[in-house]
C-alpha cells in the first residue's frame, strides 16, 4: 500500500502544485530531473556511500531500558537520528537534494529554517560541496536558536533574517519562495521537509524513508516482531513520514504522529493542524491548514520551532483521512517534561520537537504492558539549551 | 479567440481594438488603509485614465508580492479586510461606475469562501473576473467550470519560464485576456523594463489571440511607452499602492493618485525609446 498518486502529485484530494506560473516549469524540471535521479544507479550509490560514511547511518534503534522500567508497560525502543552528522534526520534529505542540485547544474542553494536544524545541515551539504549557500530564518526563530544561527555562518552560509509576519518558519519559506522566483535559473530551492508542491512531499518522504527501512529490519532483528506503535513529531512531518513509510503495509503497527499542542486550544497557541485546522492551500500544498474564518493562515505557537507552523505535510492528512496514522498533540509542558524525564533516565536530551513524540510515548506507555513502542528520535537537544535553561531555572543557579 | 463570456473586459479590448488604443490595467490592495476608502481610490484611477481595475484580496502570506504590497496587505488586514468586504466594495464601485473590474486573489481565502459561491456572488457584485496568482492551469479545473457559469472571466498568468506547452495550456483557459508576468521575481517597482517581455510576447502571440497584459516592474510612463508597443495593455500595481502607503493620510491622495494614472498613461503617446 502506498498512499501516493505519482502522476499529480496528490495523495487523496491532497498535495498538488499551487504555485505562481513562474515556478511551474521549474517544478516540471525538478520532477523530471528527480525522477531520472531515483532510477539513476550512480546516484543512488553515491547517496549510500555519503548517508554511512559522512552522516553516519545506518543510525541505532536503542533500547531505553531504565525509561521503559521507570514506565513500567510498554518496551520502548529510540530510533537514534539525533546521532547523524549535524544533530537531526534532516541531513538525510539535504544530502540527497544536493546531488540533484549538482545534476541540475545549480550553482545556489536557499533554504528556510524554523528550529536551525534543516538551515545548518543544508549549509554543511553546501560547504561539502562548494554550493553558494543561503537561508532564510524568521527573526524570532533566530532570536530562539541563537547557536544554530552561528553554525551556519561558520559554515559559510549567509542567513538572512525575516522581520514579516509572525517572524518563524512560515514567513521564512515564504521569503525563500521570493527568493525562488526571482532566481530559478540558477538556484536549486532545498525544502527541508516534506511540504509545498510538487515533487518535494514526494522527493523528500523518499530521501528520508532510510529511517523506516533500517529501522524496520532492527526491530525485527531486536524483538523478533514488528512493534506495536510508532511515535514521531510532526511539524510539515518528514522524519515522521520517513519513518511510518516503511510500515503502512503494516496494518498492526499503529502509526502515531505528534503536533505541537503549544500553550492552549485557542487558535494561535498551538500548531496542532488535524484539531485545529481545515483543508486549505499554503506554499504550494493542499491540506490541513491553521486558518481563520476568512481563509487567512493563523498564528502558531510552540516551544518548538521546528513544530511551529500552520500546515500540515499532504501525505499525513490523506493518512489521517484513511486511519492508518493517528495525530494526537502534545504541548509545551509535556514536551518539556518528557525531555527531562529521557535526560535523567537514559542520558539523552531530545530536541523539543522529538521530544513532543516521547511525551505522547510516555503518556500510553505505562498501560501498554507486554507492547514494543519505537520512538523516532528524530534530533538532539544541544541546540535548545538556552530554552530548557530557560524553562528549568531551578537548575541554573 | 477562446469560447468566453461576454463581460465589460472583453468590451473594453474590443473597444481599445477599434480605437487603436492601448489599456492602462491598474492594481490596488482593497482595503488599503481602510475598505471604505478604496471606491475613491479606484474613482480617482478612473479619472486618471485606468481603463481596468484588478481589486487585490489581501492574503497572510502574499509569496508572489514584493514588500510594498506585502505591507498594503498587513495594512489592509488589519483594518479588517475580507473577502466579503471586497464584494461590498466591487457593488459600491458599481453604483456608479461601468469600468471592468478584475478580482485579484491569492488560492486560500477564495477556497475558502467557497468557489461557487464566489463566482455566484462575484457576479452578482458586479465583478467581471478573476485572476488566482498561486493557481495553476493544472489545478484549476472547477475553478474554471465555476467561474464560467456564472460568466467571468478567468485571467492566467504566463511567465517567461512558462514553456510553449504550458503557454498553449495558459491560452486555453484563459478568457478576457491574458496576463503575462514581465520578469521572474516578486511584484515591485523596477528602472527598467525585463528584456524577457517582448520574447514572451511573441511565444504567447503564437498560440493565442487574446489580447495580452504585461505586469510586473512596470512603474513609469517609458515602461508603460515600451510595453504599449508590444501588447494590449500594461498593469502597474506597486507604484499606486506605493504612492497610497506614502499618502495614505494627506488630503490630496486622490489627486495625486489621479496624476499618476494620468501620468503613466500617456506613456502610450510617447514613442518607445
Amino acid at each position: 500500500m502506498t498512499a501516493e498518486t505519482e502522476v499529480c502529485g496528490r495523495f487523496g484530494p491532497y498535495g498538488g502544485r499551487f504555485v505562481p506560473e513562474v515556478l511551474m516549469a521549474p517544478l516540471e524540471e525538478l520532477e523530471q530531473a528527480y525522477l531520472e535521479a531515483r532510477q539513476d544507479p550512480s546516484f543512488q550509490a553515491e547517496l549510500r556511500q555519503l548517508l554511512r560514511d559522512y552522516a553516519g547511518r545506518p543510525t541505532p534503534l536503542y533500547f531505553a531500558r531504565r525509561l521503559s522500567a521507570e514506565l513500567g508497560g510498554a518496551r520502548i525502543y529510540f530510533k537514534r537520528e539525533d546521532l547523524l552528522h549535524t544533530g537531526a534526520h534532516k541531513i538525510n534529505n539535504c544530502l540527497g537534494q544536493v546531488l540533484l542540485a549538482r545534476r541540475m547544474g545549480k550553482r545556489r542553494v536557499i533554504a528556510e529554517t524554523g528550529a536551525g536544524q534543516h538551515g545548518v545541515a543544508t549549509a554543511t551539504v553546501c560547504a561539502l560541496f562548494g554550493l553558494e549557500c543561503v537561508v532564510y530564518m524568521g527573526e524570532e526563530d533566530m532570536r530562539r536558536q541563537r547557536l544554530n544561527v552561528f553554525r551556519m555562518r561558520l559554515l559559510g552560509a549567509r542567513v538572512i533574517g525575516v522581520g514579516t509576519g509572525s517572524r518563524t518558519l512560515k514567513d521564512a519559506i515564504s521569503e525563500a519562495m521570493r527568493d525562488w522566483v526571482t532566481n530559478v535559473a540558477d538556484t536549486h530551492y532545498l525544502l527541508g521537509s516534506a511540504l509545498g508542491a510538487h515533487p518535494y512531499p514526494t522527493m523528500v518522504r523518499d530521501f528520508q524513508r532510510v529511517i523506516g527501512e533500517e529501522t524496520r529490519e532492527q526491530i525485527l532483528a531486536a524483538e523478533g516482531r514488528l512493534p506495536d506503535a510508532i511515535f514521531a513529531c510532526v511539524g510539515g512531518g518528514s522524519n515522521a513520514i520517513g519513518i511510518f513509510h516503511a510500515f503502512l503495509g503494516d496494518a498492526g503497527v499503529r502509526l502515531v504522529g505528534v503536533e505541537a499542542g503549544g500553550c492552549g486550544p485557542e487558535l494561535g497557541q498551538h500548531a496542532a493542524r488535524f484539531a485545529g485546522g481545515a483543508p486549505g492551500v499554503l506554499h504550494g500544498s493542499y491540506s490541513y491548514l491553521l486558518q481563520d474564518a476568512d481563509g487567512q493562515v493563523a498564528r502558531t505557537h510552540s516551544v518548538s520551532a521546528g513544530l511551529d507552523y500552520a500546515l500540515v505535510g499532504p501525505e499525513h492528512a490523506w493518512l489521517h483521512d484513511q486511519g492508518r496514522a493517528e495525530y494526537v498533540a502534545a504541548s509545551d509542558e509535556e514536551a518539556l517534561e518528557a525531555a527531562r524525564l529521557l535526560a535523567r533516565t537514559e542520558g539523552l536530551i531530545p530536541a523539543l520537537e522529538a521530544a513532543h513524540a516521547v511525551a505522547e510515548a510516555v503518556r500510553r506507555a505505562p498501560a501498554a504492558h507486554q507492547q514494543v513502542f519505537i520512538v523516532n528520535l528524530s534530533g538532539r537537544g544541544d541546540k535548545d539549551m538556552d530554552i530548557y535553561r530557560e524553562r528549568f531555572r531551578e537548575l541554573d543557579v | 479567440m477562446s469560447d468566453g463570456p461576454v463581460t465589460r473586459i472583453t468590451k473594453l479590448f474590443e473597444q481599445l481594438r477599434r480605437q487603436e488604443r492601448r489599456g492602462l490595467i491598474a492594481y490596488l490592495t482593497a482595503g488599503d488603509p481602510e475598505p471604505d476608502r478604496t471606491p475613491e481610490l479606484v474613482a480617482a484611477l478612473e479619472r486618471g485614465g485606468a481603463d481596468l481595475i484588478e481589486l487585490g484580496m489581501p492574503f497572510s502570506d502574499p509569496i508572489a508580492d514584493g514588500p510594498v504590497i506585502q505591507r498594503a496587505s498587513e495594512r489592509a488586514l488589519r483594518a479588517g479586510m475580507t473577502l466579503p468586504r471586497l464584494l461590498e466594495i466591487a457593488r459600491a464601485i458599481r453604483r456608479r461606475s461601468e469600468i471592468p473590474l478584475l478580482l485579484f486573489s491569492y488560492l486560500n481565502p477564495v477556497l475558502r469562501y467557497g468557489l461557487e459561491a464566489l463566482a455566484r456572488d462575484a457576479a452578482a457584485a458586479g465583478l467581471d473576473g478573476c485572476l488566482l496568482t498561486d493557481l495553476s492551469v493544472e489545478e484549476a479545473h472547477a475553478y474554471v467550470g465555476a467561474m464560467r457559469r456564472h460568466n467571468l472571466d478567468t485571467v492566467f498568468l504566463a511567465a517567461p519560464t512558462s514553456t510553449p506547452r504550458r503557454l498553449a495550456l495558459v491560452a486555453k483557459y484563459s478568457t478576457g485576456f491574458v496576463y503575462l508576468v514581465s520578469r521572474t521575481g516578486v511584484t515591485g517597482e523596477r528602472d527598467s523594463l525585463s528584456e524577457a517581455v517582448a520574447p514572451l510576447v511573441r511565444a504567447m502571440r503564437a498560440v493565442t489571440d487574446l489580447p495580452l497584459a504585461v505586469g510586473f516592474g512596470i512603474s513609469r510612463p517609458e515602461h508603460v511607452a515600451q510595453v504599449g508597443a508590444l501588447a494590449e495593455a500594461v498593469v502597474v500595481g506597486s507604484a499606486f499602492v506605493h504612492l497610497i502607503e506614502r499618502n495614505r493620510d494627506n488630503a490630496s491622495l486622490e489627486i495625486q493618485l489621479e496624476a499618476l494614472a494620468r501620468e503613466l498613461k500617456h506613456g502610450f503617446v510617447r514613442q518607445p525609446v
